[in-house]
């Protein structure tokens, strides 16, 4: 169970009577427009209390919201989407969409990762977690892009990797490590956006690009939480003492220099105003890919070639006066 | 700088220990060996062939003809998340370095197999099980992108329990950067080999380690991007024995041969040979143009 949706409750509680009193209060003799006006200020404040200040765990939670927008909302939101399907070797994998769309003035490809939005779809869709044929697909679509001249347009939100026999005997690691390989010399603007949960190298296979953005709540993990936990302690009940270790926040990751840029959400969430979210990313999105747009091919490879290159924290000693061997 | 004051300047292996410490038993065959005669017989055991893991000092060793010049030696771990759980991450790698006689997971240099100059990165399970922090990133994008730049072949060996969860997604980040490095290599000409030892996991086989030209992997090396636990929790059955074996993943074509260690050395040569002869082919073929 999210403990999100428990804290809610009292919130969706004061909305309901809010909602009660506003239909009551027309054509009412009784002014009760002050008793409206006191609930609403109640409910901003617990809106404030809830949502103000989340704990790391909380925003793992608040990624994986059932209500929260997922890849095809975004794509609904396009001005044009033509699917294609398929790795051409094996199978179409529904935990990876993908294909041309129109965004603004722009022509694109766009990939994402989608889980379900309800336990049919859920398991449907594998919960969002792509098999290697999904990073086949991902790829070929990837360089599909590249092939139109189109810039490319990614979508995060994966737990990570399938975890499953026949993925494993399907290559996974090759499958990712070849993902890795086009997304890091794709010869078109590209640009990712971490819209819920960023697991791993699942995710990390349709997130190398020019651009990053994160949705402010999203997060963004070496590992998952509980499998972070699992490693270390064997233990993945340990998973919200991971979370505080992890630092797997936008704003952590904006610190790194992992993410570019953060999009901020309706107080609440994503979820508590969907529609508000998608137009917000997808202006975003057009936005920059201007911005990609005005630079050349070989200016964007070098930047995204330095920008990867730099990532990381060590210290440097003069070579051999350490003697820590 | 010449071997013998590399390897002082490294792990004392001659350092005389308590008598019990001499001797080693085979977890596969039970077969109690005298360390020096393992440690000639490359870490093998003399009576069932099982492979021991081999420390990054021993390999260098056992493949490289003469002096090894060690590169990217400075680039020490930092501590970049403040990472305090039972134990602080800088006490957990002092731990490591004094257990190991490793400064970090991977030891990275140039020096020729029978002839043939190459770039060589060897990591070691015994310094925080291989995990890739941004030390073994950085360390290994310097190498391949100075493999690039002197025009040599690159040859890998793996051994990773994969990314270093202490470092977060900055260890994440390494499978970006090498990745980037391996590519510009790739396409300058130069071959990209690696050689999967036990075990190779999650973020390092999902990047350098099945990007290579050419994949090879030791007997019975443990293979794979899930560990066996998680999938076995995740389905809620037993995975049969060989399964993420080196042998299991050659027989889905995953990989292009397994290889005693007696052998790697010479087959190094072999591959590298070929390498060789392309590129003169090349050359040859810039002159006449």
């Amino acid at each position: 169970m999210n403990p999100l949706l428990e804290r809610e409750k009292g919130l969706l509680e004061l909305e309901r009577r809010i909602e009660d009193l506003r239909s009551a209060n027309e054509g009412q003799r009784i002014d009760m427009s002050t008793e409206i006006a006191s609930l609403e200020s109640k409910y901003r404040q617990l809106l404030a209390e809830v949502f103000g200040s989340l704990s790391p765990w909380e925003k793992v939670h608040m990624a994986r919201h059932p209500r929260r927008p997922t890849t095809l909302d975004y794509i609904a939101g396009l001005d044009a989407f033509d699917e294609l399907h398929g790795d051409r070797m094996f199978r179409d994998d529904p935990a990876i969409v993908g294909g041309f769309a129109r965004l603004g003035g722009h022509s694109i490809v766009a990939i994402g990762q989608q889980r379900g939005r309800d336990m049919k779809e859920n398991l449907a869709r594998n919960f969002g977690m792509s098999t290697p044929e999904g990073y086949r697909k991902g790829e070929r679509l990837a360089l599909l892009a590249q092939r139109f001249n189109l810039p490319l347009v990614t979508f995060v939100d994966t737990k990570g990797a399938d975890p499953g026999i026949l993925s494993e005997e399907h290559a996974q690691s090759e499958a990712i490590a070849a993902s890795l390989e086009v997304f890091a010399a794709l010869q078109v603007p590209t640009l990712c956006i971490i819209i819920g949960e960023g697991g791993s190298g699942g995710a990390l296979a349709l997130a190398i690009a020019d651009r990053v953005l994160m949705l402010e709540h999203s997060v963004y993990s070496v590992a998952s939480p509980e499998g972070c936990a699992a490693i270390l302690w064997g233990d993945a009940s340990k998973a919200d003492e991971a979370a505080a270790h992890l630092k797997l926040t936008a704003a952590d990751l904006r610190g790194f220099g992992i993410v570019d840029e953060v999009i901020p959400e309706p107080l609440g969430g994503a979820h508590r105003d969907p529609a508000a979210t998608v137009t917000r990313v997808l202006d975003r999105i057009g936005a920059v890919l201007d911005i990609l747009e005005s630079f050349s091919l070989p200016a964007l490879l070098d930047a995204r070639y330095e920008k990867y290159r730099r990532l990381g924290s060590w210290r440097e000693s003069v070579a051999g006066s350490e003697g820590a061997t | 700088m010449p071997m013998a004051d590399w390897l002082r300047g490294g792990r004392n292996r001659e350092k005389v220990r308590d008598d019990a410490a001499q001797w080693v038993k085979c977890p596969s065959c039970g077969e109690v060996l005298y360390r020096p005669d393992l440690s000639a017989n490359l870490d093998v055991c003399a009576r069932c062939s099982h492979h021991f893991r081999m420390r990054a000092h021993d390999r260098i060793l056992s493949l490289i003809d003469g002096d090894f010049e060690e590169i990217a030696r400075g680039v020490l771990p930092a501590d970049p998340l403040s990472w305090s759980d039972k134990k602080s991450y800088p006490q957990k790698l002092a731990a490591d370095a004094a257990k190991s006689g490793m400064d970090e997971a991977v030891l990275c240099g140039f020096g020729s197999i029978g002839g043939y100059e190459l770039a060589l990165g060897v990591m070691d399970f015994h310094f925080r099980g291989g995990t890739m922090g941004s030390v073994v990133g950085e360390r290994l994008t310097r190498l391949i992108e100075a493999a690039t730049e002197r025009g040599l072949p690159c040859v890998v060996f793996t051994a990773s329990g994969g990314a270093r969860m202490e470092e977060g997604m900055l260890a994440l980040m390494q499978m970006a950067k090498t990745t980037a490095a391996v590519v510009r290599l790739k396409a300058s000409g130069q071959p990209f080999i690696t050689v999967l030892t036990d075990p190779t996991t999650g973020g390092v086989s999902a990047s350098f380690a099945f990007q290579a030209d050419v994949i090879l992997a030791e007997r019975n090396a443990m293979i794979g991007f899930a560990g066996r636990r998680v999938i076995e929790q995740t389905i809620r059955q037993r995975l049969p024995d060989r399964f993420q074996t080196a042998e299991f993943l050659l027989e889905r074509g995953h990989i292009d041969g397994v290889l005693d260690r007696s052998n790697l050395k010479s087959t190094l040569e072999r591959l590298l040979g070929y390498a060789r002869a392309g590129m003169q082919r090349r050359k040859r073929a810039e002159l006449s143009a």
